[in-house]
């Protein structure tokens, strides 16, 4: 029988931990003029990577780890004083900066790229790529996963496009197998791919499962702050032993909270989901703006599009790897796009999976993937359901765009109607 | 040949100023009344964004297909529909549409960045009409990508057939690109013009004349070609002491008309990327086997340059180079659209390569909407100028 002391909390230290352990590994790399492969969140290989030991480097995330520490801007002027605009996503200035400066961040060194995997699920991903490409002359290894086509009609396995779009991610798996083999002189080896594959399978239905237990009052996690470190670790540890013995702790403790009815941190007066991308340079202070009024973020989109459409809960077929980790690799992706490009019909069934209350958006200035529809989306989630929510403007790197005053102001006028709504409602009850 | 009676006849019977001079209404209005005409006459219209699209399959089917590039117009619509940091290009089309200047029966958009992806998806929730992303590979380097492209097109046909209700054969299809083709090859010898003597056509009628194909039938943009592009060629313009410029930055949203006027006043512009998804084809297509699969591999292996497609052998900065010698430019005029990440961030590359190369340039950043350009053309004069005495 496991003590409330020694489970509750466990996920954030231990998560903190391993990432403390992987930014380590990566500075010992790069002392040692060793590489590593540069990926991204979305379509990240990292189950082939790992399958030849390669070390992973996500720039996404070491990025944002530089806006959450608060030296974001020196890296962002940096990469604009080299020609970068104003105006392009701030998680490439500020890696670009991390480039000019021999791979220095806030929390160690990052080693050079051996080699990048580019998929579309982000163009800038690809122009990213192509800034490695032309400053350390490494492969930069497209992948092409086709999203869906038109709103609402989704092809599924059998169908003749989905096993078209399917051939085409196998292909394009087997050319980076080759690639791989190259840069790290070793043999593919199809049973080491398996390991890997049948962790992120226990990776991906402990994730699934995260996300079941929020529906819980009070929520068991917050799907923001506590979120983030999960995504970390979803990401640097997916395809290893140790992703997958984090996440099955990890629902193990979020199970307890739930049999014991223990919440967050916040006294949790309205249920809230977040869309978007965090306001990484005033992370904590944000998330707090939301919890003083007692908002609790249960659910995000975050979690889905972040985690590579985790989401899913996808199981790999162990007897058939190469295309079944194609065949993960459309389904995830497709839906981490979807999760960015159609919320509404996510949020529609969260709203009741979830006990919504209101549902905030929040559009930046460095993303627009994940921004451009939004405020249409937003149109489209009130016309349909009538739920309150918020639309906010930031950036998830740089101070300049972000206003705490303006944040707060519309913050607060939006839980003061969420509880005037429910005043009135107490009023017409009785 | 098509049933539908001439929607852009105002050029016909007229000097070759005048004729000019009408193709520069349309497009400097940001007119789509040759749209509403087809539409009129009962014809269906496939809208298309920018940067290339397969105009032969709607062309086959009956179809117009319309390049959807903005127009310089005050938002009423689609600004609520959109956030802050997105350029004037994605607004002002919805914008078309939404306030009925524009009307499609289908709309197709590409993953050509990460603002325009976001199209299909809001374009559904504001039509019934069905509303697509055509998933243009971004590996270009791929055994399956010619093959893959060649089903998405397929599929895409599909689509065009059920909302144009004509079964389009292959033979349709070929009828279509040789068309094209012809239309195409027209505009590479406008372009043969502008390099070799561009003091016979000026930079915004070139322009025009490229851009008015978006609009009206491919017959028609053959006919008018076929009309123009002679006369221009005898025209006895004499050369005046401009420095030759190369035009980059254009792929997507395009400058206002007056800018490429002002530039025209002090450089002749012998090379541009402007809307060169119309002009994305180096060679024929061709009308032999597979039609589809022909349109695929001329995407992939006959094709220009653009910073929304990645391709190991189109290294773009050498690319541009290489556009800059073939012309026998002096200089670069580089621009990029407000908030276009894929311009932005490729203006640093091609910084860095014309430094290298000792090419001078003129950095610039521009926007549709964009109404004064008195500084611009100081600016432009005093680079040129520098260029001409120093």
């Amino acid at each position: 029988m496991q003590d409330k002391a020694s489970i509750v909390g466990r996920g954030n230290k231990e998560g903190a931990s391993l990432l403390r352990g992987w930014f380590s590994s990566l500075s010992e790399a790069a002392e040692r003029g060793d590489k590593a492969a540069y990926v991204f969140v979305m379509g990240s290989m990292n189950e082939l990577l790992k399958s030849f030991d390669m070390l992973i480097s996500f720039p996404e995330i070491t990025s944002l780890q530089m806006a959450v520490r608060h030296v974001a801007h020196e890296y962002l002027q940096e990469a604009e004083d080299y020609g970068y605009s104003p105006d392009i996503c701030g998680y490439v200035k500020s890696d670009v900066a991390l480039q000019l400066r021999g791979g220095q961040h806030p929390m160690g060194r990052i080693p050079k790229p051996s080699l990048s995997v580019i998929t579309n699920a982000c163009n800038t991903y690809i122009k990213w790529g192509e800034i490695w490409e032309r400053l350390h002359k490494v492969p930069c290894c497209g992948l092409d996963v086709p999203g869906h086509r038109q709103l609402g009609v989704h092809s599924q396995p059998g169908d003749e496009q989905f096993e078209t779009d399917r051939a085409f991610v196998e292909v394009q798996i087997k050319e980076l197998i080759t690639t791989v083999e190259g840069v790290t002189g070793q043999k593919f080896d199809i049973d080491k791919l398996r390991q890997c594959m049948a962790y992120t399978n226990q990776m991906s239905q402990s994730w699934a499962r995260l996300l079941e237990l929020n529906r819980t009052t009070p929520a068991v996690y917050n799907a923001l702050t506590d979120g983030t470190i999960f995504l970390g670790v979803a990401n640097g540890f997916r395809g290893t032993q140790e992703g997958a013995d984090y996440f099955k702790n990890l629902v193990e403790e979020m199970e307890y909270k739930v049999a014991n009815g223990i919440g967050t941190t916040t006294d949790e007066k309205h249920r809230i989901s977040f869309v978007g991308v965090p306001c990484y340079p005033i992370f904590r202070r944000f998330n707090e703006i939301f919890s003083e009024w007692g908002g609790t973020f249960v659910h995000s989109t975050y979690l889905w599009f972040a985690s590579g459409g985790t989401n899913r809960g996808f199981q790999y077929d162990l007897d058939d790897p190469i295309r079944s980790l194609a065949e993960g690799t459309l389904l995830s992706v497709r839906d981490a796009m979807d999760s960015m490009f159609d919320q509404t019909t996510i949020l529609k069934t969260a709203i009741d999976d979830y006990g919504l209350d209101g549902v905030i958006y929040h559009p930046i200035k460095s993303c627009r993937t994940v921004s451009t529809g939004l405020a249409d989306s937003r149109r489209q989630l009130i016309e349909d359901t009538g739920i309150p929510t918020l639309i906010i403007e930031s950036d998830m790197m740089d101070r300049r765009v972000v206003s705490e005053a303006q944040l707060k102001n519309r913050i607060d006028a939006f839980f003061e109607g969420l509880n005037s709504r429910r005043q009135q409602a107490v009023v017409r009850g009785s | 040949m098509s049933s539908h009676p001439s929607v852009f006849n105002a050029w016909r019977e007229q000097s070759l100023d005048e004729a000019l001079a009408h193709c520069r209404e349309v497009i400097e209005d940001g007119d789509y009344s040759p749209v509403q005409r087809w539409r009129e006459s009962g014809g269906k219209v496939l809208g298309h964004f920018q940067v290339y699209f397969p105009q032969e399959i709607a062309h086959a089917a009956g179809m117009l297909p319309v390049k959807l590039r903005g127009a310089p117009v005050e938002l009423v619509h689609a600004d609520s529909r959109f956030g802050s940091y997105l350029c004037a290009i994605l607004k002002s089309s919805l914008d078309l549409a939404l306030s009925g200047e524009v009307q499609l029966d289908m709309f197709v958009s590409h993953p050509i960045c990460d603002a325009a992806r976001n199209l299909a998806a809001i374009w559904s929730r504001n039509f019934d009409y069905p509303c697509q992303i055509l998933y243009l590979p971004q590996n270009a380097n791929s055994e399956g990508t010619i093959p893959y492209l060649r089903e998405e097109y397929g599929r895409l046909l599909s689509t065009v057939e059920e909302v144009s209700g004509k079964k389009v054969t292959e033979e349709d299809l070929r009828h279509s690109i040789g068309l094209f083709d012809r239309s195409r090859a027209l505009v590479r010898e406008l372009y043969d013009l502008k390099r070799s003597e561009p003091w016979k056509v000026a930079a915004e009628d070139a322009y025009c004349l490229v851009a008015i194909g978006g609009l009206i039938p491919v017959e028609e943009h053959i006919a008018l070609l076929e009309r123009v592009i002679p006369e221009l060629q005898q025209r006895e313009n004499k050369k005046e002491d401009r420095i030759r410029v190369v035009f980059e930055g254009a792929f997507c949203e395009q400058p206002p008309l007056d800018m490429i006027r002002t530039i025209g006043r002090s450089c002749y512009v012998v090379d541009d990327d402007f809307l060169i998804g119309l002009r994305w084809f180096t060679e024929a297509v061709g009308t032999d086997g597979d039609p589809l699969l022909a349109l695929a591999e001329a995407y992939i292996e006959r094709s220009s340059y653009s910073p929304v497609q990645h391709d190991d052998r189109k290294v773009k900065e050498a690319m541009l180079l290489e556009r800059a010698k073939a012309a026998d430019a002096e200089a670069v005029i580089l621009t990029a659209a407000k908030m276009c990440e894929p311009g932005l961030e490729e203006q640093v590359a091609y910084v860095l390569a014309l430094d290298e190369s000792r090419i001078p340039y003129f950095l610039s950043e521009f926007e549709e909407s964009m109404t004064s350009f008195r500084n611009l053309e100081l600016q432009v004069e005093t680079f040129a100028e520098n260029l001409l005495f120093i």
